[in-house]
């Protein structure tokens, strides 16, 4: 009774989220996967269990390798994008700039907007009219002599993924920053000064002592920005709507439910934009336990 | 009608959210409308869902409401609309709303194919009865009673008309270029879009989205093969693989290559605002652009922009309709016959159409209240072949549209009409079982 006493309470307290958790993540990771092993193909056609049917279909089909092949170009934009943005910016106000509260909050501001409101005003800026119809950045790039630049952004149909992960690189980099800003504080000066007096150059000293320490903040956004990327789905819809030009797992996924109503290789596209996502965070969580059980 | 896909992100969680509750939701409530017997006189409330939320739509259902509620003092009407532009939002709500089977007494949708899938699926009931009583196959153009039945049973009441198959073009532009008339022939036309291009800075033909490609198409291809080969392509047993078709989508091609750069950038509106702004030539879209120049942008019919049915397509009206359905277990389907018999109505249709921009499926209505462009499409529509829209919804059903919509999309892409082609027969093999 005593000992009931004591994890009781404890576990009363968090069975609603376990539960909720339960039914509602895990539950209906369930149901997807048993929705994408079937043949639920139209809004009456019974629904068989068909295996990897669904799930290995998709490949070859030259609408979904065009999708795979846009999220691998926006995740590499995106997360090396995001990633150099934030790294720079934090090296930089690592100085001990002025004002550098202020700094932090500008390139801060950016993850407040909404990937939908941002992706209403990118799709204005980065409209790829020529210059008699221009407007946003061709339009500012005519007007201050530099008409070169002017390019079609997200329409360039090889590589116009890359352009899709502009908005994402500048909403997340102020992000990024702060994340290595605080693993750079977390460096104890006495560990550089040591350093130093050992006759480490300052490279040396980033190179060879603070980037060391600084591969567990490394790893965490990695894995935030990797698994935005790969589920991406309002920025582009907020840019270009459901085009094939910009097409990624996720939109398709969205267009095979709602419109073709085609159930089962929705899910299946569900299940693979989750395996993607799991493949990311397992290490990770691995990792983190680890880290844990040694601290 | 018009499509505005920009809150669609956001509605996507919505949806999901709403189908998750829905779902949960189905049991203990389903059987709720079920068992109150068939009311005599119809009275009582009736629910109405739609996804005229804005505009011109909204002040004509206002408009036919009124009437409605003079006709039927003892029915409270509820108007269950939900927005967002060619019910995108609208049909995942109804969609939970069916599946957790508490349908509205009457729901809007596209008359033709898009709802094949509720009829599939034994979510609504046929109307022929309906059709008897109110002698709405006297009024309505056999041809499109023919195009909106299926297996020989109606299952909507077109409320209205939009024409599809329609080239806008701007006066001053053609005769920069040294056009007189608008081109009657594919062949006219792409000559045309060479003249413009060579003599003028202006955009051939202006374009948005990717759907306005779409609906690019379906007018290439009536007017490539005529209306009688275009409502075979639909039929069970059509062969895309023809020589026919095949010239169809050279032609689509070659016209798609005068097209604006920035297309994917922009949606309808502005691909219409290119031409009355005097920077493109032509453009081909259905006729709420007509709503759109003089209602929104206050422009003058045929000085500012004119129209012309779309090149070799002169005397086929390809439609595309607004209907109501009477849904499986409706809660009070009396009232909900009674609304049927208000959209099918000529005081309703009447009362609706001129505000909403389009004209009344109805051959006997009061031409006086249709100006400009709608006074046009009534003569028009009287005396025409009619061609039901691919893209609105008429000829394909849901997946069908999807996969054409995808062959479109990866054609912008590549460019290539062999694959295109053979998407589009993969298409019809998939989804033309009848």
């Amino acid at each position: 009774m005593r000992r009931a006493r004591t994890w009781l309470p404890g576990l009363l307290l968090v069975s609603p989220s376990i539960v909720a958790i339960g039914v509602f993540v895990y539950g209906l990771i369930g149901w997807n996967l048993k929705v994408a092993m079937s043949s639920w193909h139209t809004v009456i056609s019974p629904q068989r269990f068909v295996g990897l049917e669904n799930l290995s279909k998709l490949w070859g089909e030259a609408r979904w390798d065009l999708a795979v092949r846009h999220a691998v170009i926006f995740t590499v934009a995106f997360v090396g994008g995001a990633m150099l943005l934030g790294w720079v910016l934090a090296l930089l106000l690592d100085k001990k700039v002025r004002a550098e509260g202020g700094f932090q909050a500008i390139y801060l501001f950016p993850m407040a907007v909404s990937f939908i409101a941002a992706g209403i005003v990118w799709r204005w800026l980065m409209n790829p009219a020529p210059a008699e119809r221009a407007s946003g950045l061709n339009l500012l790039f005519d007007r201050i002599g530099l008409g070169f630049l002017a390019n079609d952004w997200w329409q360039n149909r090889s590589w116009g993924m890359a352009a899709m992960a502009i908005p994402a690189v500048w909403q997340m980099g102020g992000y990024v920053m702060a994340l290595f800003l605080a693993g750079l504080r977390g460096v104890s000066e006495d560990l550089r000064e040591a350093a130093r007096v050992d006759g480490c150059t300052e490279w040396q000293v980033y190179s060879k002592v603070v980037i060391p320490q600084l591969r567990p903040v490394t790893f965490a956004a990695l894995i935030i920005l990797g698994h935005i990327s790969l589920k991406v789905f309002d920025l582009i819809v907020a840019i270009s709507g459901k085009q094939i030009i910009t097409d990624v797992p996720a939109v398709y996924m969205w267009a095979m439910v709602f419109d073709a109503h085609d159930f089962a290789k929705g899910a299946a596209i569900a299940t693979y934009i989750l395996l993607a996502v799991a493949l990311l965070i397992i290490p990770y969580l691995v990792f983190v336990v680890r880290t844990e059980r040694q601290a | 009608m018009q499509p505005k896909r920009r809150w669609a992100g956001a509605m996507a969680l919505l949806t999901a959210m709403a189908l998750a509750l829905a779902a949960c939701g189905g049991g203990d409530e389903g059987g709720q409308g079920q068992g109150q017997g068939q009311p005599q006189a119809a009275s009582g409330k009736v629910e109405v869902f739609s996804w005229w939320t804005g505009g011109g739509e909204a002040k004509g259902l206002e408009a036919m409401i009124a009437d409605f509620k003079q006709k039927y003092p003892n029915i409270e009407f509820v108007n269950a609309a939900v927005a967002g532009g060619s019910g995108t939002n609208a049909k995942a709500v109804l969609a939970s709303r069916l599946q957790a089977q508490q349908p509205p007494d009457s729901f809007q949708g596209h008359a033709g194919a898009e709802l094949l899938d509720y009829i599939k699926a034994g979510q609504l009931e046929p109307l022929n009865s309906l059709y008897d009583e109110q002698g709405l196959r006297n009024v309505f153009p056999p041809q499109l009673v023919d195009q909106i039945s299926f297996e020989g049973n109606i299952y909507s009441v077109p409320v209205n008309i939009h024409r599809s198959n329609l080239l806008w073009f701007s006066p001053t532009v053609l005769k920069e270029a040294g056009i007189d008339k608008p081109p009657a022939t594919i062949d006219e036309f792409i000559a045309d879009l060479k003249t413009v291009k060579d003599k003028t800075k202006k955009i051939p033909i202006s374009l948005g989205a990717q759907w306005t490609a779409d609906h690019l198409l379906e007018s290439v291809l009536l007017g490539t093969l005529g209306v009688d080969a275009y409502n075979a392509l639909w039929k069970p047993g059509a062969d895309w693989n023809a020589p026919q078709v095949t010239k169809a989508l050279e032609n689509f091609a070659t016209i798609h290559s005068y097209a604006n750069t920035e297309a994917a950038s922009t949606d309808w509106q502005v691909a219409a605002k290119n031409v009355v702004d005097g920077k493109a030539a032509f453009n081909i879209m259905g006729d709420w652009a007509a709503g759109y120049f003089s209602a929104d942008l206050k422009k003058t019919a045929k000085t500012d922009y004119d129209w012309a049915a779309s090149p070799g397509t002169d005397g086929v009206y390809m439609w595309l309709s607004d209907s109501f359905t009477l849904p499986k277990n409706a809660p009070n389907p009396a009232a909900a016959k009674a609304w049927l018999a208000e959209a099918g109505s000529k005081a309703g249709q009447d009362a609706f159409n001129p505000l909403k921009g389009s004209i009344p499926a109805r051959t006997d209505a009061d031409a006086s209240l249709y100006k400009d462009y709608l006074a046009w499409a009534l003569e028009q529509w009287k005396g025409s072949k009619l061609a039901g829209s691919m893209w609105h919804g008429v000829t394909v059903n849901n997946a069908w549209h999807t996969d054409i919509d995808t062959a479109v999309g990866l054609f912008l892409q590549d460019n290539n009409v062999g694959n295109f082609q053979k998407a589009l027969v993969d298409a019809a093999t998939k989804n033309n079982a009848g």
